[in-house]
């Protein structure tokens, strides 16, 4: 059970991750700020709390892995890994530049901490099966986590994966998904929770769900379905660019100016992040 | 000497025994027929099937790699590299994991079944791939022996075989065998004969006859269509003055152009293709289907008399 003080040391942790999400973007002129803000919670969560990883050894094989199959949260990924001491931060500030060791989709063996490259959507589940079966190959008890968007639930390709999971009975594979309110977007949400839900648990999965930016939530969601012997997924709400107020209403996606960063920072710092009650 | 078998047996055969002292060695197949089952009955835990979801097996492919595994896949080309084209680029061969892609029937070998089960431009698909080794072998020997190379690669691989019975052939420097080498069948000074997978056989007919008519033919096993064996090619080539190049496969992207980039930047000669030309297969038995595309001896012979007479005196 996490702690009142832990849960508020995690809180000011994600709101440093989110401030060097929004300045490597804001540096780089390119990049996607409001998946990377909605999954920053999220993902100090599940580096601080969930995985068992080491920095100082990022190969031992008795880590828990972890893919990223929804490629445009890869800043704030790498913002987490540098935060946790995989890397230097210095490396943020020339992300997606020729040479860079972050190059703007994820790739494997030059990042340390990298588990899996990220490619097109869908992709990601179909490796975590693999490396799952590998690691029961090797009768290893360390899990594989793999976060998707819940667009790229519209891929066959992790159905396919789905199906696998569960007919090889692979209790090691987390499938972590984020489901975000859409806001004005006019396609809107892909899926509600309850019928992705609803479709998991057909497949055979177990599946639980909570709020993307509640500690205490997230954590009691985790622990929930961590014993089961199936392959499990954790649903999280999350809110579009994670609350943060950003220039020029809620779609950011041109390079962003000074002015923006400072705003975003601004946003970010005063507030962090917004009530979990707002929930949608 | 073997009596003639499918190339696929010899390459299951090599896995059975590589399997023994390579513990990390997994294979993954579509559907359990494509190959006859021995690996897995020798190695249970280390064959998967993937129920004919090819995508979501080369995924798993590259998961497993990534957990340290060294992985062969084997389904049709079709689905093996067709369907999963975009997966292979981005899980496997981006990232460089080892895992080794082999097509047990490419070419037009599904006979019967026509132009969606047969593939004449997997190899062009392969080749465009950066950093991507593509191999065809022509009997059992160097499938063999072209198996037991890849598992030692540090990156990912295509291998194209066949189901039709091919008889071992005797190549010249017997036992030299590499990634990126040629294995050089007869000598001749007339004209040079590149060829790949089963025109390598008809490749040897074709020489016979030329050999009857007084020219002699230098057959070079091209069982590495990428990288080329440039060097053999070359060397071929400086002393007859003019090529041929015979494949089972589209006019694009298979052995046929990467010889034709090789020698015209370095040593432009004329050169004739014996291919699939541009056109899909179709329904038609083995005999059928090679004498309608023209993948036979008979045009190998008139496309080396053609590149003689153009060849510059």
């Amino acid at each position: 059970m996490l702690s009142e003080e832990r849960s508020k040391e995690l809180i000011s942790i994600a709101r440093e991750v989110r401030k060097d999400v929004v300045r490597m973007i804001g540096l780089a002129k390119v990049g996607c700020l409001e998946s990377s803000l909605a999954l920053a919670d999220l993902l100090v969560y599940l580096y601080w709390e969930a995985l068992s990883v080491d920095p100082s050894n990022p190969r031992d094989l008795r880590r828990d892995r972890f893919i990223l199959s929804k490629r445009r949260a890869a800043p704030v990924l790498y913002a987490v890994l540098a935060r946790r001491g995989f890397f230097s931060r210095e490396e943020l500030w020339s992300f997606g530049r020729l040479g860079a060791l972050l190059q703007g989709n994820p790739e494997y063996r030059r990042i340390p901490g990298l588990d899996a490259p990220s490619g097109p959507s869908g992709m990601g589940l179909g490796m975590a099966v693999g490396l799952s079966m590998s690691l029961q190959m090797d009768k290893m008890p360390c899990r594989t986590f793999c976060l998707m968007g819940d667009g790229e639930l519209r891929d066959g390709t992790v159905w396919e994966a789905a199906f696998s999971a569960s007919f090889r009975r692979l209790g090691g594979l987390v499938a972590v998904i984020n489901v975000t309110d859409h806001g004005k977007e006019q396609w809107g949400p892909v899926d509600s929770v309850d019928t992705i839900k609803a479709k998991l648990e057909s497949f055979g999965w177990t599946v639980a769900e909570g709020d993307g930016h509640d500690f205490m939530s997230m954590d009691a969601t985790f622990r929930s379905i961590m014993g089961v012997d199936s392959p499990k997924a954790v649903i999280l709400r999350t809110r579009e660019a994670g609350g943060v107020l950003l220039p020029g209403g809620s779609s950011c996606r041109g390079p962003l100016s000074r002015e923006d960063v400072d705003v975003a920072i601004s946003s970010i710092e005063s507030d962090g992040r917004r009530p979990s009650d707002e929930r949608t | 000497m073997r009596e003639p078998s499918p190339l696929w047996i010899a390459y299951e055969e090599t896995l059975c025994a590589m399997g023994e002292e390579i513990e990390d060695l997994v294979v993954l197949d579509s559907r359990e027929p494509t190959l006859s089952g021995a690996f897995k009955s020798m190695y249970p835990r280390r064959f998967f099937v993937a129920g004919m979801s090819e995508q979501e097996m080369v995924l798993t492919a590259a998961g497993l790699a990534l957990g340290g595994k060294r992985v062969f896949v084997s389904s049709s080309s079709p689905f093996l590299v067709g369907r999963t084209y975009d997966l292979i680029r981005s899980s496997v061969a981006i990232p460089s994991l080892e895992v080794h892609l082999v097509s047990p029937c490419g070419g037009l070998d599904m006979g019967p079944d026509g132009a969606p089960s047969q593939m004449v431009e997997d190899l062009g698909l392969m080749t465009a791939m950066p950093g991507m080794p593509v191999l065809v072998p022509c009997d059992g020997v160097s499938t063999r022996r072209l198996t037991g190379l890849t598992v030692d690669l540090k990156g990912p691989s295509y291998m194209r075989l066949t189901r039709r019975a091919l008889r071992d052939l005797t190549g010249l420097d017997e036992g030299d065998f590499s990634i990126g080498g040629a294995r050089l069948l007869t000598q001749g000074e007339g004209v040079t004969i590149c060829a790949c997978g089963i025109m390598v056989h008809e490749a040897l007919k074709a020489a016979q006859v030329l050999s009857s008519q007084g020219i002699d033919a230098e057959v070079i096993d091209c069982y590495t269509v990428r990288p080329l064996a440039e060097q053999v090619v070359l060397s071929s080539v400086r002393r007859t003055g003019c090529c041929v190049v015979a494949e089972e496969h589209s006019l694009f992207g298979g052995l046929g152009s990467a010889v034709c980039q090789c020698l015209s930047s370095k040593y432009p000669v004329p050169v004739r293709l014996v291919c699939g030309d541009d056109r899909f297969g179709q329904s038609g038995s083995d005999e059928e289907l090679r004498e309608y595309y023209g993948l036979t001896s008979g045009r190998i012979v008139g496309a080396a008399v053609q590149v003689l007479n153009m060849r510059r005196r």
